[in-house]
């Protein structure tokens, strides 16, 4: 074991790479830091991000292995958000290395973003266009085939049961048939990895639990590897493979559901989360997307 | 069907499902012309300047393709609002395509309202004096069109939410458009003011406007034409600078 020593060996991922290649299980070349960078789809490595004096990210480090379903979970302000906005090449970091499907984010953007679909915090459809015309502008904008794009369109919105509506205008929309369409939509260029970030927010437990059921599915037959940030925990327990906790810009505990319990002595995942990062309430300061968010409730009223 | 047309042909979409903006963007225009073109026209006409509407027209014109493009460029900030500026931003396109894409679709918005603008001026009295030149007309309308949606990216990029509208109107719409030579002629003014018309750019859409319209340029056609379309260009270079300065 002392062949993957060092700083290499920095968290369990690592070491759950580490076995599986020892144990033969990985078929990539079995050459240490290499063959941990093949089986990763996603890897960060010393990852930070400065804004002014702030550090939102501080010297963060996992992988993510292919195929699987990653929760990324935190207390509002750890740096969720910030991180998933530097995965998916929309913040440059500020030190550290990515490593995206094979490429870095902020030398080559295009082909990091082609390789991912994402579902944002917020909604990011267009309430003006109707879901077929919201499908079919983000198939221009990635440039799927016309053919191709018809058959992933039709295919994608029977999937989430929206076909039936595909020329309704998405404002009719409730806020569990817009998710479901921003999942088929992120989906529809055949993505690598999918972004999901608090996919479930503001839903209630019926819509939330069928979302986990598409993505469960989508995941299964699209062999997407899928990376998701949420609040609710007993969700996290139940469908992430692994789960990293990030706490004041820092990677405090990862690993399957089932170790962080034992780690902490935690009876249920929110406990472990407590035991981890502590009973204080954050307050993160309100950023305009905050004051946007609230504008927005004003204008289209609660979704 | 590529990045530029799609974006292009959805703020033509926006635009013809949103008859209250439509509606709205050709209120202002018409009470302008109506209130001005024959309030003042008895004065304008006594003063031995002819017609007002005949003058007015084109400043009223250029006034509904300012505000529509203005409006439309600042579309940004909508979608930054609603979260689809997002969808675009990540996409794997240049920023460049999109800004271009947006910037035509809201520059063609401003365009036909112009027209119908223009339509609403032949219904006030309004005659061109050469129906000949109606393609030069349309040409200067165009550019006129191109620069103020320029200026309203370049604006929609740098604000973040809503709470500049305002500042936007008092601070870059209005003034454009009342220290134009839109609304009453040039060379009677005094010297401070002159030189205000004289330095800003709608001026010279208006007097290239005026010109295809009425058979007289204030400041010439060739100058009209060189002022309006560099500074489309530049605006637009700014506007897609600043465009892609934005962080997703």
């Amino acid at each position: 074991m002392l062949f993957w020593g060092g700083r290499i060996v920095q968290n369990l991922t690592d070491y759950y790479l580490c076995t599986e290649l020892a144990q033969g299980k990985h078929t990539g070349p079995a050459e240490g830091i290499v063959g941990k960078m093949t089986a990763a789809i996603i890897e960060a490595r010393d990852l930070v991000k400065r804004f002014d004096s702030f550090t939102a990210v501080d010297h963060i480090s996992f992988a993510v292995p292919k195929g699987v379903i990653f929760g990324f979970l935190g207390p509002n302000g750890a740096g969720k958000t910030t991180t998933i906005r530097m995965l998916t090449t929309g913040l440059m970091p500020s030190a550290g290395r990515l490593v995206i499907a094979g490429h870095d984010p902020v030398k080559e953007p295009l082909l990091v973003r082609r390789a991912f679909g994402i579902v944002f915090q917020d909604p990011s459809l267009d309430g003006e266009l109707t879901a077929s015309e919201n499908m079919e502008l983000h198939g221009v904008l990635y440039r799927v085939p016309r053919p191709e794009r018809r058959e992933r369109v039709g295919a994608l919105l029977r999937f989430v049961g929206l076909w039936e509506r595909r020329d309704d205008y998405v404002k009719r929309f409730s806020g569990g048939m817009r998710r479901r369409l921003e999942i088929a939509r992120a989906l529809q260029h055949r993505p690598r990895i999918l972004f999901l970030d608090e996919p479930t927010a503001g839903l209630d437990p019926q819509t939330r639990n069928q979302i986990w059921e598409f993505i469960r599915g989508l995941c299964r037959d699209e062999q997407v590897t899928v990376f998701f940030t949420t609040h609710y925990m007993e969700e996290a327990e139940r469908v992430a493979d692994r789960i990293a906790i990030i706490d004041h810009g820092r990677i405090v505990a990862e690993g399957t559901a089932a170790a962080l319990r034992q780690q902490t002595g935690g009876r249920t995942l929110e406990d472990a989360f407590i035991a981890l990062t502590g009973h204080s309430i954050r307050e993160a300061a309100a950023a305009p997307i905050d004051r946007m968010r609230m504008m927005r409730r004003v204008w289209l009223g609660r979704r | 069907m590529n990045v530029v047309f799609i974006l292009w042909l959805r703020q033509l979409k926006l635009y013809s499902r949103s008859r209250a903006r439509m509606i709205g963007a050709l209120g202002q225009p018409t009470l302008f012309l109506l209130a001005l073109g024959f309030g003042l026209g008895p004065t304008f006409a006594r003063a031995g300047r002819g017609d007002y509407v005949q003058f007015l027209a084109p400043g009223i014109v250029t006034m509904g393709i300012l505000f529509a493009a203005v409006f439309s460029g600042i579309g940004i900030i909508w979608d930054r609002q609603f979260g689809f500026l997002k969808e675009t931003l990540v996409a794997p396109v240049s920023r460049l395509e999109i800004v271009l894409g947006r910037t035509l679709g809201s520059a063609t918005v401003a365009l036909i309202q112009g027209s119908i603008v223009f339509v609403v001026c032949l219904a006030a009295g309004f005659r061109p004096a050469h129906p000949l030149l109606l393609p030069v007309a349309l040409l200067f309308m165009a550019l006129i069109a191109i620069m103020c949606t320029a200026i309203g990216t370049a604006v929609g990029s740098v604000l973040q939410d809503m709470q500049g509208f305002q500042l936007i109107i008092n601070f870059i719409v209005l003034p454009l458009f009342f220290f134009s030579s839109a609304l009453y002629p040039v060379p009677d003014l005094p010297g401070a003011m002159r030189l205000a018309v004289r330095l800003n750019p709608l001026s010279y859409g208006v007097d290239g406007l005026r010109g295809a319209l009425n058979g007289s340029f204030g400041f010439g056609i060739a100058i009209d034409f060189a002022v309006l379309g560099g500074l489309a260009a530049i605006l637009l270079a700014i506007g897609a600078w600043l465009f892609s300065k934005i962080e997703a």
